[in-house]
């Protein structure tokens, strides 16, 4: 796993569903993220898209079931 | 100079934090401000709303209650434009409307738009939801049914805004509609009379023509935003078809951008002057060092940077924002490159004030305020050197520092992109404030020339003219009761109809004084209102704006008010002077021209003297004229 990216992803999430960096772990999920709700999915994977200069597509976004999950799709679309 | 290190993100975080902790909110306010320049990103404004929620109640922020109606997904836009906001200093509190209801919204008295009390609403509505007919069956009408189409548009948002309006004063934004770019009938769309893109335009004419029509409803040029990203990084058809997002991820922080160009004015945080450096800024180079015929200012590579900088500036001045110099420089040869270089496109009149000296930049910039009488949060500031603009960060964090990129071809992109400059509305006196300002410059080195203030006086060649209030000079003489606070006797604050009113009561008469002089015309800068029942005539308002107190024109109006009150069989005058946190330079004006008070109310003096008043005359060196107007 690539740390630079993982740590990212994490600070992203933390930033944006407003939770210290050390509460989001790979298992993180809606159900242990309050603020993971549709509107924060969306936010998230605009978030990642814009400030990691990637693109995600609509099957991609589904997959996203947890920050693990999170993590491998962007090393996958980083590369 | 070199620049300082640049702090990332993470460091200005603990700065942050550590503000927190010692509660030094300005500070905290200051750090999430640079920390938003830095990186204006999804997470960073998501930090920086965290942040400012904590602020609030410790730090001066102005409240706006946002109302978004909308046609499409705009939810990833409201975070970036509060954090933009806070870092303004504007509290944002947002209502969103649901999907395509913004029909409903405006016209039930009971929504929840209503409830919501708004101070601005924006209409964020697409062609391609408001008119599909002609978004994407174009092909199928016919100029009827284009016809009809439009009209129908335009009645919608006709209808819509109407009926807002009676309900509600907010300000309200529409959004123009998207201009098709591969419209049905390809090329030849742009040359035929009754094409599509001709059919969207047509619309935008109708909802700018509406906009002006209404009070306070502005028109956002949306299609010309998504013009400048380029329509292929601007959309995202993929997330339009899953989540109704028309906008790609990097663009929305331009979107929350321009309507922060409405929200600025709105709120009043806007600057009233732009002050400037001259090296390496106004132009290419050190005039000290490279000298009249080696700076760089011309049409060529790289001396047109400068230009545009120059150009841009005199757009700001038309519209009204002052211009002033702060340079660390010899006075003389900096001056004489202002009035004489070929290439200058700004001259000495353009700048209302001018501090050319070897003194620390904060210093001048309060000086500055101070001359032009406006507050030091009403500057921006200009300057190329990062050190200067630290120093001036640091020193006064209420001036509005422009941030420069290091290629001068980046400056007057970055002076257009500031907020701080936008209008809403532009009067006459907008257009001539700079040259007015310039002029009292002009005034003020005179006095400092003449010997006796009579000789002053005297040098000015003063014209005063006093004229019965006309149909057309309502506004402002309301406008001017309303503004003026020190030289003011009563502080009576009228609306142009209750002018009107009194310009019309039995024995009322508003009066207007203008003023001129040989650096120019101050235009209409007086008003008195007086109430004569039997033979006692009252001054009910004597107001003078503060750009001509002091020069014994107040002496040459009493003088002629008397008299107009003693040949209207008057044979007393008499005035209230009501005191303020402000007038006090109105408060021995009576006591000066003679007249005697009587008695005293609520802290309140009343003065008065018998009429003919022999002794008030109008002093020589004023050339007054009472223009005759209709008689009552």
């Amino acid at each position: 796993m690539d740390e630079t990216i993982a740590t990212q992803v994490r600070q992203i999430a933390a930033d944006l569903f407003q939770v210290p960096l050390d509460k989001v772990t790979p298992a993180s999920s809606p159900e242990t993220l309050e603020a993971w709700d549709s509107v924060g999915h969306l936010n998230l994977v605009l978030a990642l898209e814009s400030q990691l200069g990637i693109s995600l597509a609509p099957e991609d976004i589904e997959k996203m079931k947890t920050i693990a999950d999170v993590i491998a799709l962007v090393q996958e679309r980083s590369k | 100079m070199a620049e300082g290190p640049i702090p990332d993100s993470n460091a200005l975080r603990q700065q942050v934090d550590e503000a927190f902790a010692c509660a030094d909110y300005a500070r905290a306010h200051a750090l999430l401000t640079q920390l938003w320049q830095l990186r204006p990103d999804a997470s960073t404004a998501a930090y920086l709303v965290g942040r400012f929620e904590k602020l609030r109640g410790h730090i001066a922020l102005a409240p706006c209650r946002l109302a978004i109606l909308r046609s499409f997904t705009v939810e990833p836009a409201i975070g970036l434009l509060r954090a933009m906001a806070f870092a303004a200093g504007i509290d944002l509190e947002v209502h969103l409307g649901d999907f395509n209801t913004y029909f409903q919204e405006m016209l039930d008295a009971a929504s929840t738009l209503y409830a919501f009390r708004p101070d601005v609403v924006i209409l964020a509505v697409q062609a391609c939801d408001i008119v599909p007919d002609l978004w994407t069956g174009f092909a199928d009408l016919d100029a009827a049914g284009v016809q009809a189409a439009k009209d129908r548009t335009a009645a919608t948002y006709r209808q819509i805004i109407e009926t807002f309006r009676s309900r509600c004063p907010a300000h309200i934004i529409l959004h123009s509609l998207q201009i098709p770019s591969a419209p049905a009938l390809g090329v030849l769309d742009a040359t035929a009379e009754h094409g599509q893109s001709a059919a969207f335009r047509q619309i935008n004419d109708e909802l700018a023509h509406l906009a002006r029509a209404h009070k306070n409803v502005y028109l956002f040029d949306y299609d010309r935003l998504i013009a400048r990203r380029g329509e292929a990084a601007w959309s995202d058809p993929r997330k339009w078809l899953t989540a109704r997002l028309p906008i790609a991820a990097g663009e929305l922080v331009h979107l929350a951008r321009a309507w922060m160009r409405f929200l600025h004015p709105i709120t009043g945080k806007v600057c009233k002057a732009l002050v400037v450096d001259l090296d390496n800024t106004l132009w290419g180079g050190v005039i000290g060092e490279d000298g009249l015929e080696g700076i760089k200012l011309d049409e060529a590579y790289p001396g047109a940077a400068f230009q545009a900088v120059q150009r841009t500036m005199l757009d700001l001045y038309r519209r009204g924002i002052i211009l002033a110099i702060c340079s660390k420089n010899n006075p003389a040869e900096a001056l004489e490159a202002i009035a004489q270089h070929r290439g200058m496109l700004l001259r000495p009149e353009h700048f209302a004030a001018v501090r050319i000296n070897w003194n620390d930049k904060a210093t001048n910039l309060r000086e500055i305020a101070g001359e032009l009488n406006i507050g030091i949060d009403s500057l921006a500031f200009m300057d190329d050197n990062p050190v200067e603009r630290t120093w001036v960060r640091e020193q006064l964090p209420e001036v509005t520092v422009l941030e420069l990129p290091a290629d001068p071809m980046g400056f007057a992109p970055a002076l257009r992109d500031s907020p701080v400059f936008e209008r809403l509305a532009i009067s006459e006196e907008d257009r001539e404030r700079g040259r007015m300002y310039a002029e009292q410059r002009q005034r003020a080195e005179l006095q400092a020339t003449a010997g006796s203030l009579e000789d002053f006086y005297r040098s000015l060649q003063m014209s005063v003219e006093i004229a019965l209030v006309t149909p057309a000079t309502l506004a402002r003489t309301a406008q001017l009761t309303q503004k003026t606070n020190q030289f003011n006797l009563t502080t009576k604050r009228y609306t142009e109809q209750q002018i009107a009113e009194l310009s019309a009561a039995p024995g009322g008469r508003v009066y207007n004084v203008r003023v001129a002089d040989r650096f120019g015309d101050n235009g209409l800068v007086g008003v008195v209102i007086t109430r004569q029942v039997n033979e006692d005539c009252e001054v009910d308002t004597f107001l003078l704006s503060c750009r001509v107190i002091g020069r014994t024109v107040e002496t040459a109006i009493l003088a002629i008010v008397a008299q107009e009150a003693a040949k209207a069989g008057a044979k007393t005058l008499g005035g209230w002077f009501v005191p303020s946190k402000k007038n006090a330079p109105a408060k021995d004006f009576y006591r000066q021209h003679a007249l005697t008070s009587t008695r005293e109310k609520d802290g309140a003096t009343w003065w008065q003297l018998p009429l003919p008043a022999a002794a008030l005359v109008c002093p020589a060196w004023i050339d007054l004229r009472m223009s005759p107007g209709e008689t009552k």
